[in-house]
């Protein structure tokens, strides 16, 4: 029991900590129908403005409550931002050329945003730990979890809960789907397609800003760190299905309770075992578990 | 044209060659110019790479100056002052190569000091012997780089692997072991990133816990999470639920700090005994949060380990160290300027017999075999036919120091080079597994 407990609650810390990152990336896509390579930039900003924030407030003292500001700030500003130029400037030049072009200059993007990280940062690494190091641990199934890292999964869920609402429930959400649907047939219903991508491209940005501006408190953050947390999230959309929100929930669940069960009991195979998935599912339903439907199109 | 006029001609061009020459050779005396490789970018830049690279600065400008303390206070490298030109060590072997043969064929330099990484040390090492480029390895540790084939022209200051992980079990089974401990008690397990490095510590690490402690019983799942992973909450769940209590790790960088970071919150401490080959640098990120009784090494005596000794080199080290950047040198800065160190006792014991500036090969035959002092011990060069050194290997356990407000270590165990690597010539493996015949531990 006390095993089952562990590997289901490591599971749902990973797969949270996937699903924020994997999010943005999923509807950047579905929208927008590009793979955002850059997204890794999004996040490594996200997480070192963080940093900064949450290392000067705690050094200085201040309440506690700002941590968890800053880091919403943070992701706010990175997503504004970076998202705003680079949708705006670059990416809006180039939705006419070929998508693997576009894949390629968001490839080149990431890497000046990494770039950019160590002329703004320099390349010492930063420890945001207040926040988790103030939460602490709790005993659950006889061994301790980190509160901080518990509260990722409430995140992950506020965050489902919104995107959901919003997709569903909201005037903006309907015309997003109808983007999703059909790029064409929306402008011809009078949608500003040019407006809904830019929205999009910031939310997504910000969505990855906050995966790694929430993580920050429990890592070492030093340049070059979001290049793994940018495949693991590639595996994940492409099980979930690009493009689907459900898709990017259900393929996080999936990658993280896996590579928990992996590492309790082969630790060996902990990587190959995800990726073995990711395979499995291209062979099976190339188009992920949770793919959104293809208009027909004559 | 004319004959004449091509005769003509002819000793212009020839004069010019000459002129064009001589300054260069004049110029090669009067200056050095040195490749150093080290992590300038990604996540082992900060804790590893930049004071690498600061402490060779150090040491460059020192021994440039005359500055040094004895016994590297003559001005220069056989007089001529070293013009290093620094290099990021990121982007793997291939590219590294391709670096390494730019700086030989293009920027013409006279050696190349440097390299952290084990992975880009194999792959530099055949391509130095080819072109024929004085390399001297400072920081990398895999033993392969001379078991598997001797090198004509590359040295490597730093003792491999297998000393860290052999003076680790050794060090639990002195310092841990000594007095009542349970069977249970006796079970260890690890958690080491999954590549050469990693893979080869845990390995000389239950060879060496078996010689020393044959009662002690490795786990069966140790955790291998993979280079840069910063995520290890199910791996600290899966060595928490393991009965082992000692947990081994030759985690480095950013993911040593992050893996510490998690299992302090979490209570890891508490529960298990860490046993870190080279952890040093998260001491000091993390400060006072840092748990006290980890069992600590820094690969040498360099570093968190001999911040309290008072040689004159080692005081003038951490004095100017600390003065210029404002912090104690860490295991790279020391691993780095030793290298430089390697280079002017080879220079200055060659220039010295041949009576001249010396050429490559003399310099090369002068640091085959050397034996040079360090900052708190001395280095041997004593084996790989000379090329690769051997030295003493300290561990301690961690204890912050409230009188001093920094991080402190005690109960320091310091075991010469005799006790914890293989003898010339052997292969490690197999010394390790025949019971390590010849060796001396005091």
């Amino acid at each position: 029991m006390q095993f089952l407990i562990t590997v289901l609650l490591d599971g749902l810390i990973y797969a949270s900590y996937l699903f924020i990152v994997s999010l943005g990336l999923t509807i950047t896509f579905g929208v927008m129908k590009i793979l955002n390579v850059a997204h890794g930039g999004f996040f490594a900003w996200g997480a070192y403005l963080a940093s900064i924030s949450i290392i000067y407030l705690g050094d200085n003292e201040y309440n506690s409550f700002l941590y968890y500001f800053a880091i919403f700030l943070s992701a706010i500003i990175v997503g504004l931002f970076f998202g705003y130029i680079i949708e705006r400037f670059i990416l809006r030049k180039m939705y006419n050329e070929d998508i693997h072009l576009i894949v390629l200059a968001t490839f080149g993007l990431f890497w000046i945003l990494e770039d950019l990280i160590l002329h703004v940062f320099g390349v010492d690494p930063l420890m945001p730990y207040y926040p988790a190091m103030e939460l602490g641990g709790i005993e659950v199934g006889g061994i301790f979890q980190g509160v901080y890292s518990l509260t990722l999964a409430g995140l992950a869920i506020i965050v489902a809960f919104i995107c959901w609402y919003f997709l569903k429930k909201t005037k903006y959400g309907k015309v997003l789907q109808s983007v999703i649907f059909d790029r064409e047939v929306s402008v011809s219903m009078g949608i500003n397609v040019t407006k809904v991508y830019l929205i999009t491209f910031i939310i997504g940005g910000m969505l990855g800003a906050l995966g790694g501006a929430y993580i920050a408190p429990t890592i070492s953050v030093s340049p070059g760190f979001a290049i793994d947390v940018v495949v693991m999230s590639f595996a994940v959309v492409v099980i979930g299905g690009m493009g689907s929100v459900p898709g990017a929930l259900i393929g996080s669940l999936i990658v993280g309770l896996v590579r928990a069960f992996a590492v309790h009991q082969a630790p060996i195979l902990e990587l190959f075992i995800i990726y073995a998935i990711m395979a499995i599912v291209l062979i099976i339903k190339p188009e992920g578990l949770f793919a959104p439907p293809k208009p027909r199109k004559i | 044209m004319k004959l004449t006029n091509l005769k003509t001609l002819g000793k212009i061009a020839i004069t010019g060659l000459i002129a064009s020459v001589l300054p260069m050779s004049v110029n090669a005396k009067d200056t050095v110019k040195v490749g150093v490789v080290s992590f300038l970018t990604g996540p082992a830049a900060g804790p590893f790479g930049t004071p690498a690279k600061q402490g060779a600065e150090i040491v460059i400008d020192a021994i440039n100056s005359g500055t040094m303390p004895a016994p590297y206070n003559t001005k220069g490298f056989a007089g001529a002052t070293m013009n290093p030109i620094f290099s990021d060590e990121s982007g793997g072997g291939t590219k590294q190569v391709g670096l390494f043969r730019d700086f030989v064929q293009k920027q013409n330099v006279d050696a190349m000091i440097g390299y952290i990484s084990s992975g880009n040390c194999m792959a530099i090492g055949p391509v130095a012997d080819e072109v024929k480029m004085l390399t001297i390895f400072s920081t990398c540790g895999t033993e392969r780089l001379y078991e598997e084939k001797l090198r004509s022209h590359v040295f490597r200051t730093q003792g491999n692997a297998v000393g860290d992980s052999l003076a680790a079990a050794k060090y639990i089974a002195d310092e841990y072991f000594k007095g009542k401990v349970s069977t249970s008690d006796k079970m260890y397990t690890g958690i080491n990133q999954n590549y050469a490095w990693g893979q080869d510590s845990y390995k000389f690490f239950k060879l060496g816990m078996a010689q020393y402690v044959p009662s002690a019983v490795g786990s069966s799942k140790p955790q291998f999470p993979k280079l840069f992973s910063g995520q290890y909450g199910s791996e600290i769940s899966a060595l928490s639920l393991d009965k082992a209590k000692i947990v081994h790790t030759s985690f480095w960088n950013g993911d040593f700090e992050a893996f510490m970071l998690q299992a302090l919150v979490r209570g890891f401490f508490q529960k298990k005994i860490l046993v870190s080959s080279v952890g040093g640098s998260g001491v000091d990120s993390l400060g006072k949060k840092f748990p006290d009784g980890v069992i600590m090494g820094t690969r040498g005596n360099v570093g968190l380990v001999v911040r309290n000794n008072t040689t004159p080199l080692n005081k003038w080290f951490i004095d100017s160290y600390k003065k210029k950047y404002g912090a104690y040198p860490l295991g790279p800065s020391y691993q780095y300027a030793r290298a430089v160190m390697l280079y002017k006792v080879g220079m200055d014991k060659a220039a010295k017999a041949a009576g001249k500036f010396p050429t490559q090969d003399q310099v090369i035959a002068a640091m085959k075999g050397v034996t040079f002092e360090s900052f708190a011990d001395t280095i041997e060069m004593k084996r790989g036919d000379g090329h690769q050194a051997v030295h003493s290997i300290a561990y301690g356990v961690t204890k912050y120091n409230k009188a001093k407000g920094e991080p402190g270590i005690e109960k320091i165990i310091t075991y010469p080079a005799s006790c914890i690597y293989p003898p010339a010539g052997a292969i490690s493996q197999k010394w390790v597994e025949s019971g390590m015949p010849g060796r001396k531990c005091n």
